[in-house]
């Protein structure tokens, strides 16, 4: 059981962002990178995969080479190797982010390192495009299941299989697919473990392989981004501590969410 | 023309898709044609009449048996056949985990760009459609031009609650034309197998008229009493930050924000929450916000409608007491 997680570095503004002075990017200088919350619980689950079935858990991204950084986080998770795909991933749409994963896989087909489940986030924290996992699936002719909450990975004389359940409009659904195939994860149902010192060491000394895309991405699209139209602040102070009680269920009282 | 994907539930066209459709009406008076609605698989009766309501032209009903179970791949070959016949110059669906799903398919089979979770769209010049959509869980806007020619659609996704659905100035009397997509055994393969309909708090969240949100403030699993109890009293759902979520206070389907759910209520009433851009994404389109928190500048308490200043371990039990005693 070969799996492949893809990851990818994203900004981590918590508050409004501003925008670089052609307003094709926000403005990083003074903001931190983090991988999404989604792919961390990827990483989890291709941790757990190795201790419970063997084989071996790889992390790709496709980005500069600062994100480095985002590999070696998932290094000191627990998976094993990395693959970074060197390019500005903002030059990258999700056509083009798929289509190297695609070329990675292909590469490594009919070889031991050959890949049997690949990873993904439902959707990337920045870009949010919902597309690179289907659209990986597609160029590789595996099934795809999105939005996946948690799975078990079965194997059999016949070959594995993948059961794996989400949130769907009525409730918990399971899909039931064979291997090889391509999964989305959402956070929720996978906790991700902190890494532990000895973890961060080993990841320090993890083997990172350098990939040159070997095509001229088609691109997002992106005409320029723009800042949501700005509310000036209308909030109405009620008081403070306890004595703002009344006003409070006044208000509440208002918008007709209490009844007298 | 602009094709939109409904999604149905039990009583007729979901709040999402609902919206899809009134947002369609708007991308239509720009300048894109009439509006036809696409619908897969068995869906109540109830659906035609919410279609004739949002003024379709024409309803497009994908029936197979082998669509009574969901799969995103035989809904996209639906979709695919659909926007083929009709001529559509734009798909459209709600950016539901179904809608964008199936779009994405849509995207890779066509080898056509997609854009999710759009808040504008407009015709733009040369069948160009103008859209910005929400990246960085909504703290900006990006814009792209998507070509949009019959056999090759414009694929959009409208981001939840951007709009609030309407029904159309004259209700129509759509045509109906029921078709039998080509599906392939491989576009069965990833459907689902068995669906286990559980109530569960997350489906109570996104519908609550009012939802108390606590976050970091709350300050530890055993400290939830007052909320709950007030969450009670409000008849609401609670909802989480991300904090609490990761912390281990309370379970993730209560978590609200980007990679937790979006809710719309009448009343979000957040309590020491400090309203990060990802938990904003999550609530921002309640209709009152009111924050409690001890920092009067928090970015909730900026943004919000109302604010009390303080504790919320003794505004919350005050509260509590207030709605008490004038229940009586
Ligand atoms: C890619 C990505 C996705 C994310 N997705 C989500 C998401 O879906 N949902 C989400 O919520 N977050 C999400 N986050 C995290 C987000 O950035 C914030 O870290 C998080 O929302 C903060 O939670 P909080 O407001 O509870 O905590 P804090 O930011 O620590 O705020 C706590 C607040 O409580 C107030 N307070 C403290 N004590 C009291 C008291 N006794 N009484 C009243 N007020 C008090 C403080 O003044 C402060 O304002 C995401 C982050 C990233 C990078
Ligand atoms: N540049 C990238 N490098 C590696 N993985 C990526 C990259 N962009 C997107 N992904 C993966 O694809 C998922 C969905 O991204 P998207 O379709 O862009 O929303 C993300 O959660 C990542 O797992």
């Amino acid at each position: 059981m070969n799996t492949l997680v893809c990851i990818k570095r994203v900004p981590a503004a918590s508050s409004a962002v501003t925008l670089t002075d052609d307003a094709m990017g926000v403005d990083t200088r003074h903001v931190g990178y983090t991988t999404s919350p989604h792919e961390e619980c990827a990483v989890e689950a291709a941790v757990q995969l190795v201790e419970t079935h063997g084989g071996t858990a790889a992390v790709l991204t496709v980005g500069p080479e600062d994100a480095l950084e985002q590999l070696r986080d998932a290094l000191a998770m627990g998976v094993r190797s990395a693959v970074h795909v060197v390019a500005d991933s903002d030059a990258f749409g999700p056509a083009d982010v798929a289509r190297a994963v695609a070329d990675v896989v292909g590469a490594r087909a009919g070889s031991d390192d050959a890949v049997d489940l690949v990873l993904l986030g439902n959707d990337a924290a920045d870009t949010g495009d919902f597309q690179v996992g289907i659209r990986l699936a597609y160029r590789l002719g595996w099934p795809v299941v999105t939005g996946v909450r948690s799975f078990q990975v079965i194997e059999s004389a016949e070959g594995g299989r993948v059961a794996a359940l989400g949130d769907g409009p009525d409730g918990v659904e399971h899909f039931d697919v064979p291997l090889p195939a391509v999964l989305t994860v959402k956070e929720g149902g996978i906790t991700p473990r902190y890494p532990s010192l000895p973890g961060r060491i080993k990841a320090k000394k993890a083997p990172v392989e350098n990939v040159t895309p070997g095509f001229e991405p088609a691109g997002s699209g992106r005409v320029r981004l723009h800042l949501p139209p700005e509310q000036p602040s209308q909030v109405q102070i009620l008081g403070e501590g306890a004595d703002a009680a009344p006003a409070l269920v006044d208000v509440l009282e208002q918008i007709g969410v209490v009844g007298r | 023309m602009i094709l939109v994907l409904v999604e149905t539930q039990a009583d007729g066209v979901e709040l999402l898709s609902a919206e899809a459709l009134t947002f369609a009406r708007g991308i239509a008076a720009s300048g894109d044609g009439d509006v036809q609605a696409l619908v897969v698989g068995p869906h109540p009766a109830a659906t035609l009449e919410g279609l004739a309501a949002h003024g379709v032209s024409a309803v497009h009903h994908a029936d197979d048996e082998r669509l009574a179970a969901y799969s995103a791949a035989a809904w996209a070959a639906a979709a695919i056949d659909a926007a083929k016949t009709t001529g559509a110059t734009t798909l459209l669906a709600a950016a539901s985990p179904r809608g964008n799903e199936v779009l994405a398919h849509v995207a890779a089979r066509l080898d056509l760009s997609m854009a999710a979770n759009a808040v504008t769209a407009d015709a733009g010049t040369a069948g160009t459609l103008v859209v910005r959509r929400q990246v960085m869980g909504g703290a900006a806007l990006e814009e792209v031009h998507l070509s949009g020619a019959a056999g090759a659609p414009a694929l959009v996704t409208m981001a939840g609650h951007a709009v609030d659905p309407a029904p159309a100035a004259a209700p129509s009397s759509p045509s109906v034309s029921v078709f039998a997509p080509a599906l392939t055994d491989a576009d069965l393969v990833a459907r689902v197998v068995r669906s286990e309909p559980v109530v569960n708090e997350s489906g109570a969240l996104t519908t609550s008229r009012v939802v108390v949100g606590a976050g970091r403030g709350v300050g530890g699993a055993e400290q939830f009493g007052d909320l709950l109890e007030l969450t009670e009293l409000l008849g609401g759902a609670l909802g989480v930050s991300r904090v609490v979520t990761s912390l281990g206070w309370r379970p993730h389907h209560e978590q609200v924000g980007q990679t937790g759910s979006r809710v719309s209520p009448d009343l979000y009433l957040a309590c020491g929450i400090s309203g990060a851009i990802q938990h904003w994404a999550g609530m921002s389109s309640a209709k009152t916000i009111i924050a409690i928190n001890t920092d009067d500048e928090a970015p909730m308490v900026t943004k919000a409608h109302y604010a009390v200043i303080g504790d919320l371990h003794e505004i919350v039990p005050a509260v509590n007491a207030e709605i008490r005693k004038r229940k009586g």
